[in-house]
């Protein structure tokens, strides 16, 4: 290769206009790429990479943040949920309070009003069975003293003087029996 | 003069793309940023690790866009030769990467002990130091550079003549032949379409190549002892 032939100029041997102009055009282009290019390209890759990891970040802390309102949201549903369930029990057992205290009361009610006719019963059967007594006895003596006022020896006599008695009673009126009772006594 | 041309429109794009740089970027900005990304993720940290890449990005960066316009302002129409064809910019371009693994490696280890682990690989019996250490030192001081040069140099200058043989004889062809030898014009102008697609492809292909083989040579210098 070094031993190239003279009359034709050998490739492999620079000129020096050409060592120069290369020199120069590539001193060119390393001092673009040296200042401009690449401190501006890192800094927009860095500047993106930054970005994506940080837009990566917030989609992670907001997706934390909706995990945890939906756990809220859910711990608070089964709260209500349970309140309710809770008051539903309570009205339950009030009513079945209410029913029973009903029942007694009216159960004690009625046999309040039972007694009280009863006792209303007795009392009148009372005054009854007294007015009877006392009623009785006086006509059974006013019927034994016209028995004896009359002759007691005809039969027919002492019928019909029972019988008129009896009317008498029937009447209601005893006009005839108040003269008599004078009479005996 | 290429390589002037070809500078001011590959700074204007950069500075079009970048200009009003912005957190959602607009296409020009996202075609930018991907190739920046393609040489950060695929060539830079897969070769040297994240934190180790990091200083060397921008240098890797500036190489592989360079080598990717001077390459491709071969198949641009008027401009017709690629800035990389002729040896100066290669050379330019791998004595720097030269300089700067040197550097790396000496920052790193010291002189010394850079040279040694460079120069005299450890677990080698002393007599094949003999061998070996020439050798080394010729990889490190001239092949690196060398081959890097001379790769991009002679891909591009063979496809430059590729493409004029292909276009000349379409041009020869078409206007000088007689009768029917007009016909395979045909066949030139096809084949000078494939060798420019080719061309596209290959000045792809050794911009990445170039910027890989720097970044292996530097993670090369900054090695622990090996």
């Amino acid at each position: 290769m070094i031993h190239a032939h003279e009359a034709a100029p050998n490739p492999l041997l620079p000129a020096g206009y050409d060592i120069v102009w290369s020199l120069v055009v590539t001193v060119i282009i390393a001092f673009f790429f040296f200042k401009y290019l690449m401190p501006k390209l890192n800094a927009i890759l860095d500047e993106r990479a930054a970005k994506i990891e940080g837009g990566l970040a917030l989609a992670e802390k907001a997706q934390a943040e909706a995990a945890s309102a939906k756990a809220d949201v859910e711990r608070e549903l089964a709260e209500a949920r349970k309140e309710a369930a809770g008051i539903r029990e309570e009205a339950v057992s009030d009513g079945g309070q209410i029913v029973i205290d009903a029942r007694t009361k009216a159960q004690a009610e009625a046999a309040r009003i039972a007694e009280n006719a009863q006792r209303q019963i007795d009392a009148e059967r009372q005054a009854a069975v007294v007015s009877l007594r006392s009623e009785v006895g006086g006509l059974a003596s006013e019927l034994a003293s016209r028995i004896v006022g009359e002759s007691l020896t005809d039969d027919a006599r002492q019928s019909r003087v029972i019988d008129r008695f009896l009317d008498e009673l029937d009447a209601g009126v005893p006009s005839g029996a108040a003269p008599s009772r004078d009479q005996e006594a | 003069m290429v390589r002037v041309i070809v500078t001011a429109v590959l700074l204007l794009l950069l500075w079009l793309g970048v200009r009003r740089a912005k957190l959602v970027p607009s296409r020009g900005q996202s075609i930018i940023e991907l190739g920046v990304d393609f040489i950060r993720v695929q060539i830079a940290e897969q070769v040297m690790g994240k934190e180790r890449a990091k200083p060397y990005l921008a240098m890797l960066t500036t190489i592989f866009f360079t080598v990717l316009a001077m390459n491709l302002a071969g198949v641009v129409p008027f401009l017709n030769i690629a800035g990389t064809s002729r040896v100066g910019l290669p050379l330019v371009l791998a004595l720097w990467v030269l300089v700067v693994y040197l550097a790396a490696g000496v920052r790193k280890h010291g002189v010394g002990k850079y040279l040694k682990a460079q120069l005299f690989p450890p677990g080698i019996p002393w007599p094949a130091y003999l061998l070996i250490t020439p050798i080394e030192a010729l990889q490190v001081f001239i092949l690196r550079p060398a081959t890097l040069t001379i790769r991009l140099l002679a891909n591009m200058m063979a496809g430059h003549l590729m493409l004029v043989l292909c276009f000349s004889a379409t041009n020869f062809l078409l206007l000088e032949g007689g009768g029917l030898i007009k016909l395979t014009s045909v066949l030139a102008f096809g084949g000078g379409i494939f060798i420019t697609l080719f061309e596209v492809f290959v000045a792809l292909l050794q911009a990445y190549i170039f910027t890989l083989l720097a970044s292996i040579y530097l993670n090369f210098a900054l090695e622990e002892e090996h």
